[in-house]
């Protein structure tokens, strides 16, 4: 069989080459960035935005958008402080959380499936509502103080902490679920195009409730993958991690028309902006708005890049109406 | 019975009958049951009052729901519309305290930015084809540092009569907001329905394919409706930085994107687009308000603001679904 470099690849390639010009750079600018210590770092700290991110990708695939994740992750992590603070033991209390999570994921998707409501505007909606209820279970950080939690805390295989080992096996599982169940092929068709995903009699509504779900539950965990990393529990955790989710996709390579990516671009994606964030630290003198000027900078050369694949690949001339992004 | 009352009533203002309602319903409930809502004072020629304040505090997010209600037309939509708030703020503030320019000067600046700002999304949507989302994505993320940079990072206070009087000043016993959004609705209103703009915007969020064989140019069309926003923006982003006579880039015009669209989707604007209604866009920005006052007047926790929005934005919003009207008259058909 030849090698051909599929047009789906393209930005997938582009982003490797991106991550590993701005890992190499840095490594050769600053001393001591060369070091497990940082790379394990970049998964430690970018766990929970991670682990949001795959969630992302599932419902950016299935040509949806979920608004939803960052105020998830904020009421996720003060509730189950809040629940350890009355005395419940945590392993109960991160499993309520992670059911909260998938049903309230599953809510969304049933207003989506059954009212055809814009995901925008109900992902919107309830956004304000997970961050509100968030609020209402603290106002205050609450600190999380349980002999269990700071076993789990603590716990690391080898070099990797406990955050970055659940980003790594949930990001094995999204791999293994996106490329081979049916589930992960019904998303994608739907992305692609969801009328003809129908008339393939393929289960277009039940997958879309459960891509939403699983986006909710993917928040879930980042919100217990937060509490790990903080060991406590805040409201305000998450604001605008939505934001950086999307972009983490985007920049690994998903068309958010939906149909076209892979999971493990996300995870290039994810450690792109973590190194930025990494260099600007290193930098010192930088102040952090640069990340968001370079973020937005990356942003945009991948998203041109994609167009130009696309309208390159005959999808559309360039500015006339594409079929795939006229109806949101 | 929406039959009955759609033949009693005119056609231009029908689709404007349930945001219409919700309002009534809203301020019905605060006019019988809050203490305090429906009084209005006269002070030194100045009308004061809750009423008043929902008008005020809901000028920023009505000024921008006009460009946002184009946009959205458009079938498109804009999500950097808070970010070029801060900017406005950072740009206007910079100029007058730093560069020592005269006010009209430093506003015409301001708002040109702001305009060029819009363009650029136009430029993305319009000409390079992307997605809304993610070509106003970019200036969301982008625009905030920019905005922080232009600022260096420090809020800049604004000492200026002039400059306090756009948010803090009367016309006509009206607060001054008041007046420019109404002076921006005339505009766009006479943009719009008084020539074919309203028409080709419709055309192209219908059908742009379409439109394109008709004759209409989208580029242009899309162009118009994100530099628009743009203007708007700034604009709204000129009244906040007065009214807190400084330049605040990390809080300026923060969710504000999240509001508007709520308030163009709540005044009867398909998010699909295709067909637009302005003053609905204006009666969804002051039912956010007037929500939000109630729930503060009430004495509800502040917690629950967000919750409580969050839920009668879905009611309204299930409401005007016609696929669980539907979904729901089969059921009981069946049943």
């Amino acid at each position: 069989m030849k090698f051909r470099l599929s047009r789906t690849r393209v930005p997938l390639l582009a982003t490797s080459a991106v991550f590993a010009l701005f890992y190499t750079g840095a490594c050769m600018r600053y001393d001591g960035f060369f070091s497990w210590t940082v790379f394990v770092n970049l998964l430690h700290d970018n766990a929970f935005l991670g682990l949001a991110a795959i969630g992302m990708t599932f419902v950016i695939l299935a040509g949806g958008i979920d608004l939803s994740v960052g105020a998830l992750v904020g009421f996720t992590s003060t509730f189950i402080a809040r629940l350890i603070a009355h005395q419940l033991h945590p392993l109960p209390a991160i499993l309520i959380a992670l059911v909260i999570g998938t049903g309230f994921g599953a809510g969304m998707g049933a207003l989506i499936r059954f009212a055809a409501l814009p995901p925008f505007l109900v992902t919107l909606a309830g956004m304000f509502f997970m961050r509100g209820l968030g609020f209402a279970v603290s106002l205050e950080t609450i600190p999380i103080k349980h002999p269990f939690y700071e076993a789990i805390s603590e716990f690391s295989l080898r070099v990797f902490p406990v955050t970055a080992l659940l980003f790594l096996v949930a990001l094995i599982a999204a791999v293994y679920v996106a490329h081979y169940t049916p589930f992960g092929r019904a998303v994608y068709a739907i992305g692609g195009n969801e009328q003809s995903a129908l008339l393939m009699a393929l289960p277009v509504g039940r997958a879309k409730v459960r891509v939403y779900a699983l986006s909710g539950f993917c928040s879930a965990l980042a919100g217990v993958t937060y509490t790990f990393y903080t060991s406590s529990g805040n409201a305000t955790a998450g604001t605008m991690l939505e934001l950086d989710a999307i972009a983490a996709v985007v920049i690994g390579g998903t068309l958010l028309s939906g149909g076209v990516g892979y999971v493990f671009g996300t995870l290039i994606g994810v450690l792109i902006l973590g190194v930025i964030q990494t260099i600007i630290t290193f930098e010192g003198t930088l102040s952090s708005w640069w990340t968001k000027i370079a973020i937005g900078l990356l942003l945009l050369g991948f998203i041109l890049l994609q167009r130009f694949l696309q309208s390159s690949a005959g999808r559309g001339g360039l500015g006339v109406a594409n079929p795939a992004m006229a109806r949101p | 019975m929406s039959e009955r009352l759609s033949t009693l009533m005119p056609a231009r203002l029908r689709p404007l009958i349930w945001p219409l309602i919700a309002l009534a319903a809203l301020l019905l409930f605060n006019g019988l049951f809050t203490e305090g809502f429906a009084r209005i004072t006269i002070k030194d020629g100045h009308v004061y009052g809750s009423l008043v304040d929902i008008l005020k505090l809901s000028s920023r997010v009505m000024l921008v729901s006009l460009g946002m209600t184009l946009v959205i037309a458009t079938a498109g939509v804009d999500l950097s519309v808070g970010a070029v708030v801060a900017i406005a703020g950072s740009v206007a503030a910079k100029l007058i305290v730093q560069q020592q320019i005269g006010l009209p000067m430093a506003l015409a600046a301001t708002s040109g930015l702001c305009l060029v700002l819009g363009a650029w999304n136009g430029t993305l949507v319009g000409w390079l084809g992307v997605q809304p989302i993610v070509a106003t994505l970019i200036l969301m993320v982008a625009g905030r540092g920019i905005a922080q940079l232009l600022a260096g990072g420090q809020i800049i206070t604004v000492e200026s009569s002039g400059f306090s009087f756009i948010a803090g000043g009367h016309f006509l016993g009206l607060p001054f907001p008041v007046t420019m959004v109404a002076l921006m609705l005339l505009l766009t209103v006479a943009l719009t329905r008084g020539t074919a703009l309203g028409l080709f915007i419709e055309a192209v969020g219908n059908n742009e394919t379409a439109a394109l064989f008709a004759g209409v140019n989208p580029r242009a069309v899309k162009m118009f409706a994100y530099a628009f926003t743009g203007l708007c923006s700034g604009m709204a982003g000129i009244i906040e930085a007065s009214d807190i006579k400084a330049a605040d880039a990390n809080n300026a015009g923060l969710y504000l994107e999240l509001d508007v669209i709520l308030a163009v989707v709540i005044g009867g604007t398909p998010l699909n687009g295709g067909r637009f209604d302005l003053a609905g866009s204006l009666v969804g920005a002051l039912i956010i308000q007037t929500l939000t006052t109630t729930i503060k007047m009430r004495g509800v926790p502040v917690e629950y603001t967000l919750v409580v929005k969050a839920v009668v934005v879905l009611v309204i919003c299930l409401a005007q679904s016609p696929e669980l009207r539907k979904l729901l008259l089969q059921r009981r058909a069946s049943a």
